[in-house]
């Protein structure tokens, strides 16, 4: 397969996944803003901002950090490109670019989720609920998924999606987590009300509130949840199940190419890792730093598989 | 303007390949023919099948208007058809290989050399060099029109890159879809066999350096381009690989591109880029197009380029005039198709009988191309004619003039129901060890009434093309 061809296939992955997560976050900005709160709305909406690394930027263009300019950053902004509008439309260019590559429903995911944005963007402002937007959003991103998983040969394409799709899951849930890092432990410590308040938001903005229910019961407490969304294999969004996809697929490229390299290594450490560890030695090590050191070893392995596979590079 | 040939009624009655047609259109109530065309319109924008015009602005994924009307040519119009284009095709490609060889036919005297040698599409550094199999164009697109019942006269020559295939391709299959009975009734030449036999012609040009199986691609300039559909389409029928130049690299004496698995060597190129962004180390440096060491590669005989370096200086406007004494020259024989009598406004005779006759006149630019830079004298506005009389005088050489021809209408379904309307055709001659033609080619329409501009990009729509079996 051609370098470009692999190369276009996982951004097509990456970006879809960056969608629903600018959606999410979204979500969780805008159900944490409807809490009674100490520090005012803003200062949520700026962590939100942060957790992306776009404070910057945002602050440059907008200002303030209200919620009408965090849904015009977050969905509609060309500028911004992870915003959903971005996102879908990169998706669909790369799908336009290996069409061949491609079955036609997987085309027609891809070309329909850009058609109606297009529609989307010629509606007024006032008629968009903001659930409306998260909703179109993951749904969208679930028939992409859908068409991938139902029709596409098991090829090595296929694991350069699914290597895509999982590697950007992955830092998403670690950032998604992080935010609530950043509005919580500097001033309070883990356990108090509001404290589980939010992170019940967080549970709900990535469809797992109930999911967490059925698997632990009882009280939320902040372990419970960092194992849920860390350590526990049957969480679809855990960084562990992201990193077993990674492992997996890229160990089905090794088997196919006949050749295993550093990217397979470093995936298979990761891995090692998190099923080697469990919530008080994260805590231990401190959340925020633990997902820090998370995000980068990810980008360590796209660093890899791009130098590997997708830059052509290889003689 | 004469009256037109219409190939469907003689007089006042049918003409025999479309008998069957005549029964099908009077049995098609108007609200069925709306829903196929909708249907067909649904299909094509589904699978991506669209055309984006240069410099027009607007919708990028446009769709080329489809005409459910197929156009018909019985069995003994095309076997002339099949012979005359094959015999164009032949002497076209013999005519390279000479200018970039000895010129015989021009110390014979019968083309002048500053036409050939001065020509900006001559290309200096391939000559002596010849390709395998002495094909520099391996898909010759030559553009017929029809004014009579066996008169049919090429408007010209496309030796480049000819486009527009894969709208053959899908007409024929949407057809099929939306009407099986009409195939069942009508005994019609396939042309699915297009892809095979491209593929076939491309692997038979391999250079003599390949020992294997030839590895085959097409270089495209990537999807930006309004053609793009066209290579990925033709590439996915052929399971050939499309790259662009990034893809590609040169390492020693051969080409490579770039895979999940490292470095795959390329045999055979078949680009839809032109010849001044193949390499920027040898054309335009500033292209990103291409790729850097590709001429050198080429030239010492390890990789083909489909078509070759340097084939545009037999299809340019001027160059045209001389093809009937290419087929003279080279292959001892009459041409079977002939060309529309031409004035070359660089010629002072020529230039004084066309600004007297401008208004009945086509002009068309010599290097023009899409339908762009053309006056049709009869439809334009005296205003229209002065502007492209002074843009003439200012540079005659430029420009070339033809009559204006009264081309063959076919029925076509428009708002009113179904209505004659001018129509070309662009047939697909692929040139390699053999010359392979399939029964058919892309009839262009232009829906406008009266218009003769069959271009895409001005407005025109396309058709289905049979050829009956015998």
């Amino acid at each position: 397969m051609l370098s470009r061809t692999a190369d276009n296939l996982y951004w097509i992955a990456r970006y879809m996944e960056r969608a629903e997560t600018s959606a999410r976050l979204l979500e969780v900005g805008s159900r944490i803003s409807l809490l009674p709160s100490a520090q005012g709305y803003r200062n949520e909406w700026e962590s939100i901002l942060q957790s992306t690394g776009t404070h910057e930027p945002f602050a440059r263009k907008y200002g303030e950090a209200v919620q009408r300019n965090i849904e015009s950053y977050l969905f509609f902004d060309r500028d911004n490109p992870s915003s959903v509008a971005s996102c879908i439309t990169q998706a669909r260019e790369n799908g336009r670019i290996v069409r061949t590559a491609l079955t036609s429903q997987v085309w027609d995911a891809l070309n329909s989720a850009f058609q109606e944005l297009r529609q989307i963007e010629r509606t007024p402002r006032s008629e968009l609920e903001l659930s409306r937007l998260t909703d179109w959003t993951l749904k969208h991103a679930a028939m992409v998924r859908g068409s991938i998983d139902a029709t596409l040969l098991r090829n090595d394409g296929y694991n350069f999606l699914n290597v895509g799709f999982a590697l950007e899951r992955g830092d998403a849930t670690a950032r998604l987590m992080d935010v609530k890092y950043y509005v919580l432990l500097p001033r309070m410590g883990v356990g108090s009300g509001i404290d589980n308040d939010q992170w019940s938001m967080l549970l709900r903005a990535l469809s797992l509130h109930r999911a967490f229910r059925w698997a632990y019961g009882g009280e939320v407490t902040a372990a419970k949840i960092a194992h849920f969304l860390i350590l526990n294999p049957h969480c679809p969004r855990a960084l562990i199940t992201c990193v077993t996809a990674t492992n997996n697929h890229l160990g089905r490229l090794a088997k196919l190419y006949g050749k295993s390299g550093e990217a397979q290594a470093k995936a298979q450490a990761l891995q090692d890792e998190l099923d080697g560890t469990n919530a008080d030695q994260i805590f231990e090590e401190g959340l925020h730093e633990f997902l820090g050191r998370f995000i980068l070893q990810t980008a360590e392995i796209a660093g890899m598989v791009f130098e590997t596979y997708l830059s052509g590079d290889m003689r | 303007m004469t009256q037109s040939f219409n190939e469907m009624y003689l007089d006042a009655s049918v003409r025999a390949p479309y008998a069957q047609l005549e029964a099908w259109m009077r049995s098609m109530p108007a609200d069925l023919r709306i829903q196929k065309q909708a249907e067909a319109e649904a299909l094509f924008r589904r699978i991506g099948i669209t055309f984006a015009v240069y410099g027009e602005g607007g919708d990028p994924d446009r769709l080329i208007p489809f005409d459910m009307f197929p156009r018909v040519f019985t069995h003994n119009e095309w076997a002339r058809l099949e012979r005359g284009i094959k015999q164009r095709a032949r002497a076209l490609n013999a005519f390279l290989v000479d200018v970039y060889g000895r010129g015989e036919i021009i110390r014979a005297g019968r083309i002048p050399a500053n036409l050939v040698y001065q020509n900006a599409a001559y290309e200096k550094s391939v000559a002596g060099f010849v390709p395998p199999m002495g094909v520099y164009s391996h898909i010759v697109g030559i553009d017929i029109v029809r004014t009579g019942p066996s008169d049919f006269f090429v408007l010209e020559d496309n030796c480049r890159t000819p486009s527009g295939v894969s709208y053959m391709l899908e007409s024929r299959e949407m057809m099929m879809r939306m009407f099986p009975d009409l195939f069942r009734e009508n005994r019609i030449e396939p042309v699915d066999r297009y892809h095979e036999l491209l593929r076939r012609t491309l692997a038979s040009v391999a250079p003599k350096k390949c020992k294997h199986e030839p590895v085959v691609v097409i270089l495209t300039p990537g999807h930006f381009n309004s053609a793009y559909y066209e290579h990925s389409f033709l590439a996915d029928l052929m399971g050939v690989e499309l790259v662009e130049g990034q893809d590609l690299f040169v390492e020693g004496e051969f080409v490579y591109m770039r895979t999940t698995q490292g470095p795959k060597r390329v045999d055979v190129i078949y680009r839809r880029i032109d010849d001044a962004y193949i390499d920027p180390l040898c054309f335009r440096p500033d292209s990103m197009l291409g790729v850097p060491g590709l001429m050198d590669v080429y030239r010492s005989g390890g990789v083909s380029i489909c078509s070759a370096p340097g084939a545009g200086v037999a299809d340019d406007k001027a160059v045209y005039t001389f093809v009937p004494e290419m087929v003279r020259f080279y292959l001892g024989e009459e041409p079977i198709l002939n060309n529309v009598p031409t004035w070359q406004c660089g010629k002072a005779d020529d230039l004084k009988y066309v600004l007297d006759q401008l208004p009945e006149l086509v002009v068309k630019e010599v290097h023009g191309s899409g339908g762009y830079g053309m006056l049709v004298g009869p439809t334009s506005t005296k205003e229209q004619i002065e502007m492209f009389r002074a843009k003439i005088l200012k540079d005659p050489g430029n420009y070339i003039a033809q009559p204006t021809l009264a081309l063959s209408a076919t029925p076509t379904f428009v708002a009113e129901g179904v209505a004659p309307r001018h129509v070309d055709l662009r047939p697909y001659c692929l040139v390699g060890e053999r010359i392979e033609l399939v029964p058919g080619g892309l009839t262009r329409v232009a829906l406008t009434e009266g218009s003769l501009v069959v271009n895409s990009s001005q407005g025109g729509g396309v058709k289905d093309t049979w050829v009956l079996a015998e």
